[in-house]
């Protein structure tokens, strides 16, 4: 595996305010890596600093080897860059538009090969102004493609989108991971992250407070199982299960072994015919885990 | 690809979007053509010297200011605009992030402006001949074609200097014409001067306007010379240079906020 992002004590100040405060990111080639964040948090100051668009204040970036702060022409002709809500000639047809773009890189996809890639080919001869918000965001994709990059940037690709839009986005984004390009995209939504990334590293406030796989992320895999039930107030010689019950006799246990509890649980529930009503067996997801992360930290500062 | 194959690309496909907006098109066609037989119908029956002692009806002398109305609108005024629609839009980003040269995206739209400005200059110019008595600028074609190219290169370095100072596209067409307009009533562009008051005669010496009307007058009525009219093409070309120094400097590629 070779490193295609590789970023140390990253900051960026925008007059008194910090928008990234030293972060550390690693990205491997051929991954999808996931930069999750809530608005403000710094995903696009920082993505725009391996974009080579802003000039960080302090800290190393080298992307596909180069510092994008300085690299030129060769450099960008390696990366695909899909920003936040940029246009393209209304009066183009998205052919025009792909082969246009296409046309400055060296070794440019063939044109319809990149239409079919996003599900534009009904579209091909149609203008651009007469393309909904989700075929031109799909247009984006395609103009980021076409120069065949190594390395592709999706800025919050989904923002704004109907769920049905969604996944045909996600859609797309799994069909470049099977082409082996490393993307690196950012996004606030947990499931987007989840459903596309291989990695995943939470911003907050201009700081990385999580990373990793999404199933191990923020410890998740580690966290205790909640057992939730209700015992009937009729029912008495309720064992002591190491807490006293809510006021409508909910029970909220935390436990490392689920098997064992319930087994004890219902066995006890069995033998005197008592049901454990709204039994709920549940282990902390990732929006549990995201929202812990970014809750206490807040987020104000940035410049998104 | 190299860089004039970029640049000859660029023009290409700016081309082929320009033509697909008819209405634009049309009206960048029309709104020269319409000033010229507007003021030639109000004022074209006077008398008015020109150049080496050569005096020309003023319909006549409409011929060639608005040749030079025709460049100024096609490069000053259209690249400010439409440069600054296309930043807003993230269009200028986007490039910006290509690998393509920022040179050759914008010479690409400097040439194009030039071109729509050579078609409009010969449209007025066969109009001019048609109906307006103001013969072909044959014998002085080289003056002709280099004041052209000249107040083309420094009216569109200096549409793109403009672009600095405009926070958005919707302000861009009140602020372009703010800078421009009042410049071409003092400039012997659509009011000839015979005797203009000190002030007016000021801004005319000042600012490029009244000196690419001056050289284009040169190079249409010139009785006997080549037409080339050296001190207005140097005036232009100063101005032109200095439209390149601070577009070189201030020109954002990223939408004001």
């Amino acid at each position: 595996m070779t490193v295609a992002i590789e970023v140390r004590g990253l900051r960026k100040s925008y007059g008194d305010v910090e928008a990234v405060r030293g972060i550390d990111l690693t990205v491997e080639s051929g991954e999808v890596f996931a930069l999750l964040g809530p608005n403000g948090a710094g995903k696009t100051t920082t993505v725009e600093i391996l974009e080579g668009f802003r000039r960080r204040s302090s800290g190393d970036v080298s992307v596909l080897g180069d510092d994008p702060a300085t690299a030129g022409a060769e450099f960008r002709a390696r990366i695909g860059i899909v920003l936040q809500s940029t246009g393209v000639d209304p009066y183009l047809t998205v052919r025009e538009t792909v082969d246009l773009y296409g046309g400055y890189y060296p070794n440019a996809r063939p044109v319809d090969e990149v239409v079919d890639l996003v599900g534009l080919s009904e579209k091909r001869d149609t203008r651009v102004l007469k393309l909904s918000g989700g075929q031109q965001q799909r247009l984006d994709v395609a103009i980021a493609l076409a120069g065949d990059p190594e390395l592709l940037f999706l800025d919050e690709p989904t923002t704004g989108f109907d769920p049905g839009a969604r996944r045909n986005a996600w859609e797309i984004v799994r069909n470049l991971s099977s082409l082996r390009k490393t993307v690196f995209l950012t996004t606030h939504y947990m499931d987007e992250a989840q459903n596309l990334a291989n990695r995943v590293a939470v911003i907050s406030n201009g700081e990385i407070v999580a990373e990793g796989p999404p199933s191990t992320l923020g410890g998740r895999h580690l966290a205790a199982t909640v057992v939730r039930f209700r015992i009937p107030a009729a029912v008495a010689d309720v064992p002591d299960w190491g807490q006293v019950p809510a006021s409508d006799g909910t029970f909220e246990l935390r436990t490392d072994d689920p098997t064992r509890m319930l087994h004890d649980m219902t066995h006890w529930a069995m033998e005197r015919d008592v049901s454990l009503e709204a039994l709920d067996v549940s282990r902390p997801t990732l929006e549990d885990v995201y929202l812990e992360l970014t809750h206490e930290l807040g987020a104000t500062a940035g410049s998104e | 690809m190299s860089g004039p194959g970029q640049v000859v690309r660029q023009v290409l496909f700016t081309n082929k979007a320009f033509w697909r907006n008819p209405a634009s098109a049309f009206f960048t066609f029309a709104f020269p053509l319409m000033f010229l037989v507007i003021f030639t119908t109000l004022f074209g029956e006077d008398e008015i010297p020109v150049v080496g002692g050569v005096t020309v009806s003023v319909s006549t002398f409409y011929v060639a200011a608005i040749s030079a109305f025709s460049v100024i609108s096609a490069c000053y005024t259209n690249i400010a605009i439409s440069v600054s629609f296309q930043r807003d839009a993230g269009i200028l980003k986007r490039i910006r992030g290509t690998p393509l040269p920022s040179w050759a995206f914008l010479l690409g739209r400097v040439v194009h402006s030039t071109i729509i400005a050579v078609i409009l200059v010969a449209i007025c110019a066969l109009f001019g001949a048609a109906f307006y008595d103001a013969e072909l600028p044959t014998r002085t074609l080289p003056a002709f074609l280099v004041t052209l190219l000249v107040g083309a290169a420094s009216f569109s370095a200096l549409g793109l200097a403009i672009t600095a100072v405009i926070p958005n596209a919707d302000a861009s067409p009140a602020i372009v014409n703010a800078s421009i307009l009042p410049i071409l009533f003092l400039s012997d562009i659509f009011i000839p001067f015979d005797n203009p008051p000190a002030w007016v005669d000021f801004v005319g010496k000042v600012f490029p306007v009244r000196h690419f009307s001056d050289a284009m007058q040169a190079a249409y009525f010139s009785p006997t010379g080549s037409g080339f009219s050296g001190v207005d093409l140097l005036v232009m070309a100063v101005w032109g240079l200095l439209g390149l120094v601070l577009a070189a400097r201030y020109f954002s590629w990223e939408p004001r906020k």
